[in-house]
């Protein structure tokens, strides 16, 4: 196993691992994924995106594991812009009190709720992040993701796939994360992949994922497990039910 | 100009000495000799000492002070409310020193960029060491302003209980503190006149009900404040709280007071002139008949000022028609309201100085704005979404738009996620009395999106044409070029925030060698390094502050500054990075520079280095 893969980094699963906090960088590169003292619903990314007028350096050099995918795009490129990706949070960009945007987060969500049509459109992007703990049996440590991030359960697997690839031990191989869209392979795929994600839902229960529409789904998930297919038995009984009433 | 604690440190040694010189004339006159010049000296100080009473803007005093020991003596002894831009640029000690008969303190500790988390908790700016100086020196102590400042339970006791004659607490964007300290505040303080609370944050912790604190005979309240207190309240005893203070004019309410609680508080108070609406939405199983708002509405003749609208149901906004056309300022900045929404109200509202307002409102909220509001002074439009986008709701558009209505606007803070170099020019040359711009193009980097180019020349407009302009704000791609016009032609700016900005280190060199009157210089993620922090050595004693976070200044850097200007402290702070084994960096996460009478303070925390 690469170890140097299994690091603790902070980031978005799937696109960025390493933080930098300094636009040329001459070494210095946040390795431990540490937090600084963001709001919990922040994610503590410091994207420092130049526009390569002065300086065409952007990447740091040590950058070597495939994890890692340079933000920035092509590296070194001379575009007069580099646009940073769509819902990258940066601390404390911009400049809205912190206190201030919780009230207007909850606001906007009172909004949605009222189901005021108008409303709706003018919020065309959801605003705040959904973050959920993400722990992968037999990994060190826990993960965490947005589910406002992705748009569906593909998304969201290719991502967790991602985010944990360097975890799988043992045999799971070319499977690795099961695909979970497609309810109907449920059993098919509780008999043959190792590994099974299931989800904490708002009442307390442990379901599996992919049985209800993927909106529910984030609106309903508190924490996220990927659990070994032998222990997710269990739950098989209660997605069979909502199967067979499903069809 | 210059602080007066600036003046302190070179008429501190002479501070003792003229106090001898004092007693030798008066030794002079008793023993009736020469007296020629001793009695036209006294009589100076004191025909000066009861002038000097009617001088109350502190940028004058400080020059009073300059003019010589005697009118700096008596400029002491005259000046009543003192105000310390940055806590830590004096001692509490020396200030009560140097101060003597003072009865109204402004405070005020963190740098702004610590609202935006870019400040690690435990910093600092505690008021505890002030009070405690304070409850010995200043006894009669009536106001007290803190901003940014860490206040706990203990402070604020200790604060209750000191000062007899305390009136007014106003606490600003301060953290520390919970419902017990407040507690202690209503019970003690019984000649309080103003309570205000301002975007703080109280604890909740103890689940003290601290309002039915207040003195049960009545009070002498004129102004409540508590907007931003985030946890429910005891309505019945704010209920009672207003019916026994018949000198309340400011009332504004958290969100937890609902649509039939606010009647029931506004049948109380016809009286007021400001008014915070709490949530503005029913409550969620209404009991009886509608509450009757309108007619509460009309009988506020007396009200200037409407804000709140925490959880605003749109619905009920027409109740607020009959007071429009007497409000100066309405404050719609948590109010999810689209366009059509606001024009009925706005339509009317023909006095409007100031207006706050969510982007929701889009660019034809604004034009409404501009159809109407001809008196405006300061508008300020908040993002309701705040993530980076490619179009948001408001944009050039909507700032023509206000540039051509709102000819008489002073001040500016506009969030939107586009901008162009046209619009910003318009404002500059149809408004000439604006003093504060702050521009904020969420889209980092982002050019004029009709032209390509960068920001540049919008912001050198402002600077050219706008003469009285003493803070500016600047966002959006910029190259070194936007900050020599910034040097150029910003001789009065007294504050600048740089944010993702600038090519090279020539950027910060224009600015400071340009601007004279720089007080408070904020910048993160600007390409700035050690050369440009050199070149403002010159200067850096005329500051406040200079804040540099995530740029190119490397702690060697600092460190050079930090020997050559004595009486700055240089602090570098380096929070989220924890280098690995063997990995050197020498760049600073954070570089806050202030100057300070004091050597380093004695309360950093372990992650701040003072060079």
């Amino acid at each position: 196993m690469n170890f140097e893969e299994t690091e603790l980094r902070l980031g978005l699963p799937g696109n960025i691992s390493k933080l930098k906090s300094n636009i040329v960088n001459s070494g210095a590169t946040n390795v431990n994924g540490k937090r600084g003292f963001a709001e919990a619903a922040n994610v503590d990314l410091k994207l420092n995106l130049v526009s390569s007028k002065g300086d065409g350096e952007i990447v740091d050099q040590a950058a070597e594991s495939e994890e890692i995918k340079n933000l920035l795009g092509g590296a070194g490129s001379t575009d007069s812009v580099v646009k940073p990706p769509a819902k990258a949070q940066v601390v404390g960009w911009p400049p809205v009190r912190s206190s201030y945007r919780k009230n207007i987060i909850s606001l906007q969500k009172a909004a949605t709720k009222k189901g005021d049509e108008e409303n709706e459109k003018v919020m065309s992007s959801p605003m705040g992040a959904t973050f959920v703990k993400v722990s992968l049996d037999g990994a060190p440590y826990l993960r965490k993701v947005d589910l406002k991030m992705y748009k569906s359960y593909q998304e969201l697997s290719d991502a967790l796939g991602n985010m944990f690839n360097s975890f799988t031990i043992g045999n799971c191989g070319s499977q690795g994360m099961m695909d979970f869209m497609n309810e109907s392979r449920l059993m098919d795929l509780l008999n043959n992949s190792d590994y099974v994600p299931t989800y904490e839902d708002k009442d307390g229960d442990w379901m599996l994922v992919g049985d209800v529409p993927w909106e529910m789904f984030v609106g309903s998930c508190k924490r996220l497990r990927i659990m070994k297919g032998a222990e997710a038995i269990g739950l098989a009984p209660r997605a069979m039910e909502k199967c067979k009433n499903r069809t | 100009m210059s602080e007066a604690q600036a003046q302190m440190s070179e008429d501190d040694a002479d501070l003792a000495a003229a106090a001898g010189g004092a007693s030798i004339r008066t030794a002079v006159v008793t023993t009736g000799g020469d007296y020629s010049s001793p009695y036209p000296d006294q009589v100076l100080e004191n025909v000066l000492e009861n002038v000097l009473i009617f001088l109350t803007s502190r940028r004058d005093r400080n020059a009073v002070s300059l003019v010589c020991k005697s009118w700096y003596r008596a400029e002491a002894l005259t000046r009543s409310e003192i105000y310390i831009g940055n806590c830590y640029s004096v001692s509490p000690r020396r200030a009560a020193e140097r101060f003597r008969r003072v009865r109204s303190v402004v405070l005020k500790g963190k740098p702004r960029f610590a609202d935006f988390s870019l400040m690690p908790p435990d910093w600092g700016a505690h008021f505890a060491p002030w009070v405690i100086e304070m409850a010995e020196a200043y006894r009669g102590l009536e106001k007290l302003y803190l901003k940014r400042m860490n206040v706990t339970d203990d402070d604020l006791a200790v604060m209750a209980r000191s000062f007899g004659n305390f009136r007014e607490l106003v606490l600003v964007c301060c953290e520390g503190f919970g419902t017990a300290g407040l507690a202690v505040v209503a019970s003690k303080c019984r000649q309080l006149r103003v309570f205000d609370l301002i975007e703080a944050e109280v604890s909740d912790d103890d689940e003290v009900d601290w309002l039915s604190c207040f003195p049960e005979s009545g009070t002498c309240l004129e102004s409540l404040i508590f907007d931003c207190v985030e946890f429910p309240i005891n309505f019945d005893a704010l209920e009672n709280l207003v019916a026994r203070s018949r000198s309340l004019k400011k009332l504004r309410v958290n969100r937890f007071v609902n649509l039939e609680q606010l009647h029931r508080l506004m049948i109380l108070a016809p009286q007021l002139t400001d008014l915070g609406t709490g949530s503005f939405s029913p409550q969620d199983h209404p009991i009886d008949q509608e509450p009757d708002l309108v007619s509460a509405f009309t009988a506020c003749r007396s009200l200037v000022s409407l804000s709140g609208f925490r959880e605003t149901v749109p619905d009920y906004l027409p109740a607020v028609y009959p007071v429009c056309a007497n409000i100066t300022s309405l404050n719609f900045s948590y109010a999810n309201i689209t366009a059509d929404e606001l024009k009925p109200v706005i339509r009317n509202c023909h006095k409007l100085q100031i207006f706050w307002v969510l982007d929701s409102v889009r660019d034809e909220g604004l034009q409404a704005v501009a159809a109407t509001c001809k008196d405006l002074r300061e508008l300020r439009v908040f993002p309701i979404d705040a993530t980076e986008d490619n179009v948001g709701p408001v944009s050039d558009v909507g700032l023509q738009a206000i540039s051509e209505g709102c000819k008489k606007l002073e001040s500016i803070l506009y969030f939107c996620q586009q901008m162009t170099n046209a619009a910003v020019i318009s404002m500059s040359n149809n408004c000439p009395d604006l003093v504060v711009f702050r521009l904020c193009i969420i889209g980092r980097y982002r050019p004029d999106h009709s032209t390509g180019e960068p920001m540049d020349e919008g912001f050198g407009a402002i600077v050219k044409n706008c003469k009285k302009l003493t803070r500016l704000a600047v966002s959006g791609l910029l190259t070194d070029k936007a900050f020599s016009y910034i040097g150029q032609y910003g001789k009065l700016v007294r504050t600048l925030s740089f944010a993702f900005a600038g090519d090279s280190d020539l950027g910060l060199k224009y600015v400071l060698e340009g601007c004279s009157k720089l007080e408070k210089l904020e910048i993160r993620d600007c390409p700035f390094g050690d050369s440009a922090l050199r070149s403002g050595l010159h200067h850096y004693h005329n500051m406040r502050f200079l804040w540099m976070s995530t740029c190119r200044v490397t702690r060697q850097g600092c460190r050079e500054i930090a020997q050559q200007i004595p009486r700055v402290i240089v602090e570098v702070f380096r929070w989220n990075q924890i280098l690995e084994e063997g990995e050197k960096s020498d760049l600073v996460d954070t570089l806050y520079l202030y100057r300070s009478l004091e050597g380093p303070r004695a309360d950093a925390p372990k992650f701040v280095n003072i060079l």
